[in-house]
């Protein structure tokens, strides 16, 4: 045999790889320039979207590679986030303790959910993903003895020793883009291993991988469970950054936002998702200096998009590209 | 010799249609068993039961000496029951190998693998190949499945289903629409699988059936009216009044031609 054959074509692999490194170094550049300018303000709004473009690749990874449109995963950003926010609390800020024990609550909350969801199809699976994310949102909000509604101030930050600390802005910054980086670099093998491929294949044609013998369901079950516990983590870092969880970390708006970024980034790309996640806060952050109304633009300008690029901004990057 | 398959007292009704009703059925290793029967007449749903993804309201299904009866679908699979559908189902947005790789891959049981690549996996493509080979497609394996004929697609789940290495293969209407060069190739390679399984036939060409299968079972409204050897079947005066509905000599081959092309219209989901 000669021809080593993929489904992948060399050119395609070689244009996401270069689409994804300009992402990344991009985002780099910005994080330099904001330290450069001194800029503590436009640091915190970029680690900002980078935990969210941590959320929004983890969705993509439910969304876009299983095909289950969870409309819920606010609920893991506010588990782990919550984790964090009740242990220092408590006195309890050993990173090393507070990270793992919440990425572990957010992949347990995930395995219920997505135990219960997944014995549903479509549009019914949107709605069983909310009903569980409202039910979290009630739960954060009746946490009377962590701040109710009001939220909980978190006054410490996460400890790792003196060599990592948190309470620098910097260094979140760069801790969060190291994350982000290891998680997208996770993904994008993952998607094309053997377990990817069960995924990719099952959103395809789900008969027939349950005729060739593939139990699906326990395919997906894992891609649900690995996606909330990465959203779990992204939820780590919000709270660190942010200083402080509330209940409303856990409501559908938030579900819907990074689905948005998924979708706006393009759909089952990976890096889409991260893309997607900085043009949403970048230009939310823009629009809403120029005008109070700012939801006006953008509502038409995601509409644009998704109409105009099918495949999101990836999509339209690659069209541009390669014009056909 | 044994049975592979074994259906007893399979009964599946849809509101007040009866599309099984008290059914028996024997599949014996190394034998191709074809199922025919006017439309309607319950095939489709026998393979729907017999494959797990409809419940029979009563009966058992034993498959090489153990009741899946209560088992879905990939449970039944995963034991040694393969099958192609009615209308092509493969994956159209891989390329034919990794179609087949996949399959491979089920039977390799080794699937929650996360970092290395499938796609470059030789111990998958490996096999993979070699059941296109047998099948003729492997020429074409480096393309998407979207692109192949609607003959060569049956012939892409054929090769699906051999990697699986299914003690039984279902196999609903795999001529329909197939051209007549590639089905005289579809019916050698039937032909040569007799000798690794059980096939269990359900097919509307009738030329096909009488050479290929070894006996035949005919169902009408659910039940089965008669099973034996070809010659015997054809000969059935119960066959010949209900299939047929007249019973002068020459009408089966007759009427083959417009059985089939009715065959194709109906049953399609």
């Amino acid at each position: 045999m000669t021809a080593r054959p993929r489904q992948r074509s060399r050119p395609a692999a070689r244009a996401e790889a270069i689409l994804a490194s300009a992402v990344f170094t991009a985002i780099a550049a910005l994080l330099v320039i904001a330290d450069f300018l001194d800029q503590p303000f436009y640091l915190k709004l970029l680690t900002r979207a980078l935990v969210l473009a941590l959320a929004a690749l983890a969705l993509d990874l439910a969304v876009g590679i299983a095909g289950l449109v969870s409309l819920g995963h606010a609920a893991f950003l506010g588990v782990g986030a919550y984790v964090i926010g009740i242990s220092a609390e408590h006195g309890m800020t050993n990173g090393w303790v507070q990270w793992p024990l919440a990425v572990a609550a957010a992949a347990s909350a995930a395995l219920v959910v997505g135990g219960l969801s997944l014995r549903t199809r479509g549009v019914q699976f949107i709605m069983i993903t909310l009903a569980f994310g409202q039910m979290f949102f009630y739960l954060a909000n009746s946490l009377s003895r962590y701040g109710g509604d009001d939220g909980l101030t978190i006054w410490t930050r996460s400890q790792f020793g003196t060599w990592l600390s948190l309470s620098d802005r910097r260094t979140l910054a760069w801790l969060s883009l190291s994350i982000l980086l290891a998680a997208y670099l996770f993904l994008r093998k993952l998607r094309w291993s053997r377990f990817g491929r069960v995924l990719r294949a099952a959103k395809e044609n789900e008969r027939r991988m349950a005729a060739l013998g593939f139990a699906v369901g326990r395919f997906r079950l894992v891609a649900f469970v690995i996606s909330g516990a990465l959203t779990g983590l992204a939820g780590v870092l919000l709270a660190n950054l942010t200083e402080f969880v509330a209940p409303a970390y856990l409501s559908w708006h938030r579900s819907g936002e990074l689905l948005a970024m998924v979708v706006l980034g393009g759909l089952g790309t990976l890096h889409g998702a991260v893309l997607g996640a900085f043009v949403f806060v970048l230009l939310e952050e823009v629009l809403a200096r120029l005008t109070t109304h700012w939801a006006l633009l953008f509502g038409p300008f995601l509409v644009l998009v998704v109409l105009a690029g099918r495949g999101g901004l990836v999509g339209l990057v690659q069209r541009i590209d390669a014009p056909r | 010799m044994t049975a592979v398959l074994l259906a007893r007292g399979l009964a599946k009704s849809f509101g007040a249609v009866v599309a099984a009703a008290d059914l028996d059925l024997e599949l014996r290793a190394n034998e191709i068993h074809a199922v025919i029967g006017p439309n309607g007449a319950g095939k489709t749903t026998l393979l729907g039961l017999l494959a797990g993804e409809l419940r029979p309201d009563a009966g058992r299904i034993v498959l090489a000496g153990r009741d899946i009866t209560p088992l879905p679908v990939h449970a039944r699979a995963a034991l040694g029951l393969g099958r192609t559908f009615q209308v092509s189902s493969v994956l159209p947005s891989f390329t034919v190998l990794e179609n087949v790789a996949i399959a491979v891959q089920a039977r390799a049981g080794s699937s929650f693998r996360f970092l290395r690549a499938a796609e470059t996996d030789e111990s998958l493509n490996g096999p993979a190949r070699s059941s296109l080979d047998k099948v003729g497609l492997g020429a074409l394996a480096d393309r998407p499945a979207s692109t192949l004929a609607h003959g060569e697609r049956r012939l892409l789940e054929l090769a699906m289903a051999l990697v699986q290495r299914p003690r039984v293969l279902l196999l609903d209407e795999p001529l329909a629409g197939v051209a007549p060069a590639e089905a005289e190739q579809l019916l050698a390679l039937l032909e040569s699988l007799r000798s690794e399984m059980g096939i269990l036939l359900v097919e509307h060409d009738m030329d096909a059936v009488f050479r290929l299968a070894d006996r035949v079972t005919v169902l009408v409204h659910g039940r089965v009216i008669a099973s034996g050897a070809p010659a015997e079947v054809r000969r059935d005066p119960a066959v010949r009044s209900a299939y047929l509905g007249e019973d002068d000599e020459g009408a089966f081959d007759d009427r083959t031609d417009q059985l089939r092309v009715t065959g194709r219209a109906s049953f399609r989901r």
